[in-house]
Order: C-alpha cells, then structure tokens, then sequence
C-alpha cells in the first residue's frame, strides 16, 4: 500500500497529463478521420480550458455545468470555423485552422477576463485523476463505436478519396463539418478539465507548440485506428520521466528525442506505432 | 508626422528581414508544394553560426555572414536528404513532407540548444559601426541600410537567377512538372536539392540580420517568425517570389503601424494573423496567385 501511495506521489500528475494528452490526441483522431489536417485544435482545447475556469472561478459555476459550457464552447466555436474554412484542402486548411488558433491566443493574451499574459489564476482544483480517465474511456467507447456506423463510414470514404465519396451521396460539407465538431468537443472537455486540474491557465499552453503536439501524437501512434493517438500520446508523454530515468535531465537531449522518434516512424513506420502490433492486415469483408 | 515617418522606415527594414526569410519558404512550396516548417529551425541556426564565428573565431561580420550562410545552405541540403527526399515516392508525400519538416525542426532546434546553449546572446559591440543619420527628423542607421542592401542584392540575385540562369530555368521546369522535365533531361533531385540549398541559405541569411537588427539571438527566435513568414507567403501567394517579397513588405509595415496606431504592442500579431485568416476565407491563392515561380 505504501509502495502505491508512493508512486502515486510521484506519478500522479504524469498520469493526469498522460490522461488529458490521451483526450486531445483523439480530438485530432476524430478530425483526422475524416482527412482534414487541423492545426485548430489547441485553440478548441483552450477555448474550452478558458470557458470552464471563468464560469467556476469568476461566477461560481457548478463544475460539472462549466465542463459541459466549456465543451459546447469548443463545439460551437468549431462549428463558425468550420462553416467557412472546411473548404479549403490540405496545408490551407491547416494554415487557416492556424491562423485561428494564433488569433484565439492572442486574444487570451490581451482580455481582461482570461487573466492576460498572467494567465487564468485561482481556477478551483477540482479534477481527479478518476474524471479524467473516465472521460477518456467514454470518448475512446464512441470512437471505437463511431468507426463502424454510418457516419464512421463516410469519414473514412472522405479520407481516401472525397470526389469518390460525393459521387457516393456522402454530403460532403455536413461530414467534414461534424469531424470537425466532435474532434473540437473532445479537446473542450480536455480544456475544461485541465483547467480545473492546475490551479491555473495560461494562454501559452493553447498555442502553436500544442497544435503541433497533438499532430505528433497522431504520427507517432497512428491514425488507423483510436487506439493509435492513445499510443502515441501515452508514450510521449512519458518519455520525458523515462529518459529521465535513464539520467537524462538536459532539455536538448529530451527534444531531440522527441524530433528523432518523429522523424524514424514518419520515414520508416508511416503507420504509426500502432502498425508494430497488428500482425497483418485482416482480409476484407464484404 | 515624423513619428509615422520612422515607423514606416522601421517597417520597410523588418519586412526586408521577413520578406528574405520567406522567399526561402515560398521557394521550396513553389517547387515541391510542401511546407517546410524546418525552414524557421535554418534560420535560427544561421543567425547561431555567425554569432559563433564572430564571438568565438573571432571573424568579422563581413567574412562571418557568408560562411554562415554557406552553412545553413548546407542545412538545407541535410533537410532535403534525411527529410525529404526519401518520402519523394509516397502517396501522401505532402504530408509526410510536413511532419518529417517539423521532426528536422524539433532536431535542429534541441541542436541549437544543446551546441550554443539556451541562453539569449547578442553580437558583440562593434560588430557593425553604430553609425546614425537624421533625414528630417528620421533616424536610419548604418546598420539598417546595410541589411536593406543586402535584402534588395539578395532578391536581385535570386531573381535574376531563376529568370536567367540555366540552374533558375531547370528549377522552374521542375516546379512546373517534375516528370516533364526528368524526360527533358534535367536531374530533378538535383535541381530539388539545389533549390532547399538556396532556400535555407536565404533562411539562414535572414536569420543573421535578424539577429543583428534586433540584437537577440535564441534558439527559439525561429518560433514567431516561422508563424509570421507562413503569413507573408499566403499573403502574396504560396510559391510565388515576388509575392513572398510584397507580402514581406507588408507584413513589416501592417505590423508597425499597428503599434503606432493602436499605440501597444499588444494587438501586433492579432492584426497579422486575422490578416491571414481573412485571405485564407477570401482568396486563398493569395495577392499574385499561384505559379508565379514558374514565370519568374
């Protein structure tokens, strides 16, 4: 018992984040799914994390009540995005989902209402580790669900070949539209339980560093299926406290690691990790 | 009257700066249509070597600038060999291209860190004589016309180089249709390794005059600016020269008028980055289009 409280002492915030990382990487997933490269969704997480920690920490909001505002937030935020930007392809997409994301950060940084460069402060601890993966379990339960309905069809069909999947009676912009919506209402919960998990949030954690984060979670894991950015982020999150078991504390090293793992499974593992632990790929059904 | 003055001249020199690093950028879109998001990482290790060969070997700035230019070419070159061109084949080759770029960024990065330390640096005094001229009540300094010059050379040569040059017409052939020009002869991957060595020597070059204009080195220093040039192409449209440069330009002057006009710092990027989200929504092709690489 006192070797569990001990490694709880220890890991439990590692956890906590490896938790919260989990979430977001399958915010990418979902977005992914459906072949959109989006960069916007640090911006989702933080406009949920920012949502959720003003209603409880300025106007005395029930937690579970801002962690449900915080998601819709992201959600509806999305939704306005969506309806212009989901035309654009490829590296434009990612661009405009950028260009967002930086104009979302920015403005955390200069309201009054988010804190500032100071960031949101005196945000109540409330999140417990338990929350955290409970969340994560349900997302990954739907997702999991989600790859074999309809809907999980036509994400897919847009991914391999969107003028096949039109002519294929898919709706194109109602699609595109709910990946990119379900992926931002997962990256609000994550926001709205991170901010309750740290005491405070700053404007910094929601920028281009995350975004691109999230995107190395996917690569590195996989986006074949859910458990591919679960793999990805619970392995890079931990990286760090494993090197420093190995007795690496310097920052260059540690981010070396990090561009060389990138770079190996982008070169040799374009799969992802995830590919090393399925056999071969199963026949086709009909 | 005079304040708006400065400002403007201000804004005319950081968006030389801008606009050399992003010809680099748009260059490497322009031929190969990928994102290069190490190009910020060249950058700063450009503007690294020529601090080192100053403070530490003791050169002058004048024979530090082209060694270090040289050096971040040759960047370009690992870039193109480790990152790139292996994934030439793929599919998804945009892709990849993207997420290998930011993998050689993460490890150029950690490099610079771990090789020149984490610290800000600055060159040291004298490296250029301080030297200031009043032209009605505007202040310009030796330094500035300097990197002005250098920007307007740099341009001059590039374009002259890729309108001209047999090297200038292969890349545009390559950028226009890589199999045509295979069967016509030209050696594509050299023409594609030669284009990233001219791409991050651009890079690096406006890297040190970075460093120089505004006295701070950091091995984050590419962060703001990789975000900023990404802007400046969208802005005068991806794989456009001419457009890299007119956005450059603009870039540079929307950004100081909005101190000036504003009067905090504050809203500067906001302007820039709403900037290119409306372009994304309203033209995405940018000011000059696309291909317009192709005619020079």
């Amino acid at each position: 018992m006192d070797a569990l409280i001990q490694f709880w002492a220890v890991y439990g915030s590692l956890l906590n984040f490896m938790g919260i990382n989990c979430l977001l990487g399958l915010s990418l997933y979902v977005t992914f799914s459906a072949g959109l490269l989006s960069l916007g969704n640090a911006a989702f997480y933080g406009i949920g994390g920012y949502t959720a920690g003003i209603l409880t920490t300025h106007f005395g909001a029930p937690f579970p009540l801002a962690l449900v505002a915080g998601t819709l937030m992201a959600g509806l935020a999305a939704l306005l995005l969506g309806l212009p930007v989901l035309r654009l392809k490829g590296v434009f997409l990612a661009m405009a989902t950028l260009a967002f994301g930086e104009v979302v950060r920015i403005a955390a940084l200069n309201l009054k209402v988010t804190g500032g460069a100071e960031g949101l402060i005196n945000i109540p601890v409330i999140t417990q580790t338990w929350m955290i993966y409970l969340a994560l379990a349900g997302a990954a339960y739907f997702l999991a669900r989600l790859h074999r309905t309809r809907l999980g069809w036509a994400f897919q069909s847009i991914r391999e070949d969107e003028t096949a999947a039109a002519a294929m009676g898919v709706n194109l912009t109602l699609t595109k539209t709910l990946a990119f919506v379900i992926g931002a209402l997962l990256a609000g919960l994550a926001g709205g339980l991170y901010a309750h998990l740290n005491f405070l949030i700053t404007p910094g954690e929601f920028g281009f560093a995350t975004a691109v984060n999230l995107l190395i979670f996917n690569i590195v894991g996989g986006t074949r299926a859910w458990y591919g950015p679960l793999l990805g982020a619970a392995l890079l999150t931990a990286l760090p406290e494993v090197l420093r078991g190995l007795g690496v504390t310097a920052g260059p090293i540690r981010l070396f690691v990090n561009g060389l793992i990138l770079l190996l499974v982008i070169l040799f593992l374009p799969k992802g990790l995830m590919a090393l632990f399925q056999r071969r790929p199963a026949p086709a059904k009909g | 009257m005079n304040v708006l003055g400065q400002q403007l001249v201000n804004g005319l020199f950081i968006g030389g700066v801008y606009a050399l690093f992003a010809v680099g950028y748009t260059l490497v879109f322009g031929v190969l249509d990928i994102l290069n998001l190490a190009h910020a990482a060249v950058f700063t290790l450009g503007g690294l070597m020529a601090l080192w060969l100053v403070q530490n070997a003791g050169l002058t700035i004048w024979t530090a600038f082209p060694l270090a230019v040289l050096f971040a070419g040759l960047l370009g070159l690992v870039l193109d060999q480790v990152a790139f061109k292996p994934l030439r084949r793929r599919p998804d080759t945009y892709f990849s291209g993207l997420i290998s770029s930011i993998a050689m960024a993460i490890i150029f990065e950690s490099l610079a860190m771990g090789v020149f330390g984490a610290h800000n640096s600055r060159f040291p005094a004298g490296t250029v004589p301080v030297v200031i001229w009043r032209l009605g009540g505007i202040t310009i300094t030796l330094l500035q016309v300097e990197i002005l010059a250098a920007v307007v050379l740099m341009m001059v040569a590039l374009t002259q180089l890729l309108k001209r040059a047999r090297v200038g017409k292969a890349i545009r052939a390559v950028a226009e249709n890589q199999h045509a020009a295979r069967l016509l002869g030209i050696n594509v991957d050299g023409i594609i390794a030669f284009t990233f060595f001219l791409s991050s020597a651009l890079g690096g070059a406006a890297g040190i005059l970075f460093g120089l204009y505004f006295d701070a080195l950091s091995p984050d220093m590419g962060r703001p600016i990789e975000l900023k040039g990404l802007a400046v192409i969208v802005l005068g449209g991806m794989g456009s020269v001419p457009g890299a440069i007119l956005g450059g330009l603009a870039f540079g002057l929307s950004e100081v008028l909005t101190v000036a006009i504003s009067g905090t710092s504050n809203l500067r990027d906001a302007v820039a980055f709403t900037l290119l989200f409306g372009i994304m929504l309203v033209r995405p092709s940018g000011l000059l289009g696309r291909g317009r690489l192709r005619e020079a």
